[in-house]
């Protein structure tokens, strides 16, 4: 009898497919868990940085005199202090510690206090003398690429250029359509406020080569790990990492912040030192999603199908390259979205300024790319007299066809099947203008406007939209993009150790589902998650279910495989023939059968593996190369309510059809479909961080409007499990496309409203603004 | 003594004449904000208001048709009845307001105070001529909100002077409220208007906030607005309500700023009081119903 | 100048010995009481993850000046229930799936404790307008309106509240 004939025995709880429950769900809800801003000891000093007004200037002089004069003020660090490298970065190593030269930003760094307390650290930065020389900021990208500005950084004002060339470049179609997108540039917006706290080792103290323990909320331990300790002048070993709680990340965390000032403080004074972000500092400590301006030409026959698509993109990095080169090179390789197409010329920059540095955000520069791209597809439509569907489906892509960078995609490609099961979705029985109350009266809080009582039913119209995006998963451009994971295995109990960031995704789920059918034990342990087990990358560009998925899977199997190997010598049974059933050993061709537990009993079993994915390749001059790991695809159709007189906008429903692969903790992959869509719906219609001049006005969250309960509407989603070869669960990442063709669909939504009462608006930028639709 | 929680109004009358530069805190929806941005400081002292019995009361005076509301009571309060059946523009402005913890806390008196151009219930007490009433150790005084509101965030409150209570008169037609702003919940307002109809006066009201340094009335449009109403037949000419918006809008001086722009101001400031009207009356056109 | 008084919280008697006159019941909370649970997002009463209750009134901690709130009744996330035994909100919380980074989550806890008591069996309509105080940024809210709308149901069938 074959394991799968088994099926008396209940379904397995607490394995892969199974929607557990988070294991530090309760502890949450009680406000028992532990966030890194939840972390202090007795005797610990605080630290605060002093940070640039100006966009850019020289720094004529600092004077640290008057701080040092104040009462509980403990130390005073500049760039004079930095023991090691002096700049950081995640790509190119151009950011500085602390300024010394210039500050090219506001809010750039230039000295940093530890006191006794928050409030002598702030009286302490107040009390700091900074002059400086203003210089006239570089604010226009144009202007960068032009070679219009002196550089603002040594490394010139041109992060990256890169073109792509596809096919012939000559066709051109019967059919052509185009427009100019811009977007503006969104905050990630976590609620869990940055903070550290800094334990230097016994004895150790600033350049003496003594180490020092951080604890920090962030989404890559190992990479910080590498920045501090070269910041430090310190081999990596002595910086050991520690994962606090992680109120959110949405890649404001892969970036250093606050890393190396806090543990400088720390060691300066050979003591505990914490240090915490409020709102407003967060908004300059991190950074954000760039913004972005995208032309795009699009050419089809007559009858909607693309011969060729022609795109620059300009990429507004700020004042420090973070992670920009790589963003742009997944806006411009995405260029033609999910969509088979010939013939391509896209060119690209990515740009230094003034403004807030720019490096990650979910959706890593494919959320740019495909409110252009889905804005011009709908504009096909029309010039086609198709419809926003069928424009689509004449288009998709299938698994095997290729990029504009000549790339296959060879994972599943479910392109038609996503948009076929959107469309399938009921659309909302509410009528527009919302359910009446049983009074009769209607209900102000189902129209636009909300308690704001703006609209009757009368004034608002209802239209519907559409977005499909394609996705890249895991790093690309042949990064050594890997994750690791070790397996222990003794007396009926498994113990999993990762590096990888858990900011509230709900991978401590998936690992523990992981072990649990793999091993066949029930009983898992997660060890602290920090530097003392190799590196587990990124958790970002939705990668961790694959990698570190894929590193437990594989560490887990392995040590099953060393307990199988030993109970078959010692029962004399082929080793082949052992598996695991349930929480049992069987002998699938005899009667052997033994549990796990009992089987590990008195054994010890502990491994180690990294997790590769197959290798990439660097693009060429001419943006040819396979630089992309695998991709997954979703689509999105919005239903929003309009009110065209005033410009008020109530999205009403978003459906969706997602290529996850194989819903691992479909509870969980809802979870991460419903936040995405709210993440793009904020930046379809309400997020923005307002920069005049180069200073940011909104750092607040009166004024950085989040979506909240009466914004986001209820989602109805479809799961497309089409398992992944590729993926070594079957699984594709979930994270990042939920956020990115939700925007253009309630973009493309608020259009088809307006259409419905004779009124044509491009709506070309994001966030679509009141004025935009109404004036 | 830095913190003192009175809870009578003469307790902190005689409280704040011996400090007359006490911060003066009641829901802190404002002031906190402030001190906790680092923008302001409390100062040496402070008095707290949210137990002072005689502000969370009010009352309704059958006689003379008013509704004396203490400074002290929540928009929470407010949006309810029985005091919303006295006032519902007023309540559908509380309701407007944050979110339920900002309502909970937030105080009529407290708007008045801090006087920002886009506090929700100023359109409406200033539409309402509402009588503010104020109290100090010298006696009293009570003076219209209009009096009140000097300039962006700027009171005629003098030192030693709290807010004790504010009168409106009942509603006596229709009123109603609207605000602007760019999600369905908590936003300050970046346009704001209240139409407040008086079926036994014959006359409208109509007060804008958000669009200039306080809450301004629209004379020229009410007084067109009245002397143009069927007050029989509750129902106005579609020009005239035409004619009326585009007075309210030269009434209007709203500026651009990181919350929206002139134009956008103008444009929806206008369009809330038109809605307003069509709220309130039957707007016909020519004889022919719009 | 530093401030002396006394705080009411969960029904214990607290002394603030240490704080400063303009200090917040949230940073008081957490940084003189040693309450933790309580969080700070914002500070400017725009996210509610530091809500509490001050006699029985849900309101922002960040906007109460801590040395105002003597003799009020003072109830943090941490006087919901005992630690390790979830009131039925918390549990449906997790099994709902409503738990992500869970910053934003002892705030929404509170509220909708608070909601739950006023308004025992809400629509969609009326829970997202109630809790429009607080806001997520992991969910998109949908399975916290699935958590209240389950606690609700729970509640009905069993005719008990928590």
């Amino acid at each position: 009898m074959s394991v799968d004939e088994r099926t008396d025995a209940p379904p397995r709880a607490g394995v892969l497919g199974d929607s557990i429950t988070r294991p530090d769900g309760i502890a949450k809800t009680q406000g028992a868990f532990s966030f890194s801003s939840d972390e202090s000891v007795d005797g610990c000093l605080f630290g605060a940085t002093l940070r640039s007004p100006h966009p850019y200037a020289r720094i004529v002089s600092i004077a640290l005199g008057p701080a040092w004069q104040i009462d509980g003020v403990r130390a005073v660090i500049t760039a004079d202090d930095v023991p090691g490298q002096p700049t950081y970065g995640l790509i190119a190593h151009d950011q500085p510690v602390f300024a010394s030269e210039y500050v090219r930003y506001v809010g750039e760094p230039i000295a940093a206090v530890a006191a006794d307390g928050p409030e002598t650290a702030r009286r302490a930065l107040a009390a700091i003398r900074v002059e400086f020389e203003l210089l006239e900021p570089l604010l226009d990208p144009e202007a960068a690429i032009a070679g219009a500005h002196d550089p603002v950084h040594p490394d010139g004002n041109v992060i990256r250029h890169q073109r792509i060339e596809h096919g012939d470049l000559s066709v051109a179609g019967d059919i052509v359509v185009e427009g100019t997108y811009e977007i503006g540039m969104q905050d990630q917006a976590f609620l869990g406020l940055e903070a550290a706290i800094a334990f230097p080792d016994d004895g150790a103290a600033l350049g003496n080569g003594g180490g020092i323990e951080l604890h920090i909320a962030t989404q890559w331990l190992h990479e910080d790990q590498k920045q501090i300790a070269a910041c430090l002048g310190l081999p990596a070993e002595k910086v050991h990492v520690v994962l606090g709680g992680v109120g959110g990340a949405f890649g404001a965390r892969e970036d250093i912040s606050l890393q190396v000032h806090t543990c400088m403080l720390a060691l300066r004074l050979g003591r505990p030192v914490r240090m915490a972000y409020d709102r407003g500092e967060s908004f300059l400590g991190h950074v954000h999603r760039h913004p972005t301006t995208i032309s795009m030409r699009h050419h089809a026959t007559a009858d909607g199908q693309l011969v060729k698509i022609e795109a620059r993109f300009v990429f507004d990095g700020g004042a420090y390259a973070s992670t920009s080169s790589a963003v742009l090179i997944n806006g411009i390789t995405m260029a033609q979205g999910p969509y088979r197409c010939p013939n391509g010329e896209i060119v690209g920059w990515a740009v230094r300024s003034n403004h807030l540095p720019c490096g990650a955000m979910r959706g890593f520069g494919a959320v740019q790319a495909c409110f252009a791209y889905e804005s011009q597809m709908d504009k096909l439509a029309d010039a086609c007299g198709l419809d926003p569907v069928e424009v689509r489906l004449r288009n998709a892509m299938v698994t095997g066809d290729t990029l504009l960078t000549g790339q296959r995609v060879l994972n599943v490609a479910p392109v038609e099947e996503c948009i076929r099961q959107t469309a399938a979705l009921p659309l909302p029985n509410t009528p527009v203008g919302g359910v009446p109350l049983p009074d009769g009266e209607v209900d102000v809080m189902q129209l636009p406007g909300g308690a704001g009582r703006t609209a009757d039913a009368g004034d608002v119209v209802r239209g519907i939209g559409w977005g499909v995006s394609i996705k890249n998963l895991m790093y690309s451009e042949g990064f050594d993009d890997y994750s690791t994971a070790r397996c222990k295995l003794a007396d009926g109990v498994a113990t999993i150790k990762f590096a990888t960031a858990e900011v509230g995704q709900g991978f401590v789920m998936i690992a523990t589902q992981i072990a649990r059918t793999v091993l066949g034990v029930d009983d898992v342990v997660l060890d602290t998650i920090d530097t003392g087990v190799g590196s587990a990358g990124s958790t970002s560009a939705s990668r961790q279910t694959w990698m570190s998925g894929g590193a437990v899977d594989a560490a887990s199997r392995k040590v099953r495989d060393q307990l199988l190997a030993e109970i078959a010598r010692e029962q004399g049974i082929d080793v082949n023939r052992l598996a695991i059933d349930g929480t049992d050993i069987i002998d699938t061709a005899g009667s052997f059968r033994l549990s796990v537990t009992e089987a590990s009993m008195g054994r010890s079993f502990d491994e180690e593996v990294e997790y590769r994915h197959p290798e990439t390749f660097d693009l060429d001059e001419r943006g040819q190369g396979d630089c992309h790991t695998a991709f997954a695809f979703v689509a999105h159709r919005a239903v929003v309510d309009v009110d065209p007189e005033l410009g008020l906008v109530k999205v009403v429903q978003i459906a969706t059809a997602q290529d996850v692969g194989v819903a691992l903790n479909p509870l969980s992959v809802i979870g991460q479909i419903e936040g995405g869509i709210a993440q793009g719906l904020g930046l379809a219609v309400m997020e923005e961080i307002i920069q005049v001049d180069g200073v940011i006005r909104n750092a607040n969250f009166t004024d950085y409007l989040l979506p909240t309960f009466l914004d986001m509407p209820p989602v109805v989603a479809a799961l497309i499990e089409q398992p992944d070869p590729l993926s070594p669960l079957g699984a594709k990442g979930v994270g990042e496309p939920p956020c990115i063709s939700s925007t253009p669909s309630i973009v493309a939504a608020i259009r088809d409203a307006l259409r419905s009462v004779g009124v044509e608006k491009d709506l070309d930028r994001v966030p679509v603004r009141p004025g935009d639709i109404c004036l | 003594m830095p913190v003192a929680v009175p809870r009578s109004l003469d307790d902190a009358v005689r409280l704040l004449a011996d400090e007359p530069d006490a911060m003066l805190l009641a829901g802190g929806t404002d002031a906190m904000v402030e001190i906790n941005d680092g923008h302001r400081r409390p100062g040496e002292s402070v008095i707290a208001l949210n137990r002072v019995a005689e502000l969370r009361s009010w009352s309704h005076d059958p006689a003379t048709g008013t509704l004396t509301i203490g400074a002290g009571v929540t928009y929470k309060e407010l949006m309810n009845d029985p005091i919303a059946r006295w006032s519902p523009a007023l309540a559908e402005a509380s309701r407007t307001v944050g979110s339920p913890q900002i309502r909970a806390a937030g105080t009529l008196g407290g708007n008045v105070g801090t006087c920002s151009p886009a506090g929700d219930a100023l359109p409406v007490l200033a539409a309402l001529d509402a009588q503010v009433r104020l109290v100090s150790s010298a006696g009293g005084r009570t003076l219209p909100v209009s009096d009140v509101m000097v300039g962006v965030k700027r009171t005629s409150i003098e030192p030693g002077e709290l807010i004790a209570d504010i009168t409106i008169p009942a509603a006596s037609g229709p009123q109603g409220y609207a605000k602007v702003g760019v999600r369905n919940a908590m936003v300050i307002a970046v346009a704001s208007a209240c139409v407040a109809v008086d079926s036994e006066a014959k006359s409208v009201a109509i007060a804008l906030g958000s669009v200039s340094p306080t809450v301004v009335r629209c004379p020229d449009a009410e007084s067109l607005l009245a002397a143009s109403v069927d007050w029989q037949t509750g129902s106005v000419d579609i020009e005239i309500v035409a004619a009326a918006i585009a007075r309210v809008r030269s009434r209007a001086q709203p500026i651009t700023d990181h919350r929206s722009t002139a134009e956008y101001r103008s444009h929806a400031v206008g369009v809330l009081v038109q809605r307003l009207l069509r709220r309130s009356f039957r707007i016909e056109s020519a004889g022919v119903r719009a | 100048m530093s401030q002396q008084y006394m705080l009411h919280v969960n029904g214990v008697d607290h002394e603030v010995t240490d704080g400063w006159l303009g200090e917040s019941l949230l940073d008081t909370l957490r940084d003189r009481l040693g309450l933790m649970g309580t969080k700070g997002a914002c500070t400017q009463g725009e996210c509610g993850s530091c809500s509490v209750l001050v006699d029985g009134e849900l309101v922002c901690s960040c906007l109460v000046m801590a040395a105002t709130a003597t003799e009020q009744e003072i109830t943090t996330i941490e006087g919901v229930a005992p630690a390790g035994a979830p009131s039925d909100v918390q549990q449906a919380f997790v099994d709902a799936g409503a738990v992500q980074c869970g910053f934003c989550t002892p705030g929404l806890i509170m509220a909708v404790h608070d909601l739950l008591e006023r308004s025992p069996e809400p629509d969609g309509t009326e829970i997202r307008e109630q809790l429009a105080g607080n806001v997520c940024r992991c969910t998109g809210y949908g399975r916290i309106v699935d958590a209240v709308q389950q606690v609700s149901v729970r509640r009905a069938g069993s005719g008990s509240s928590s």
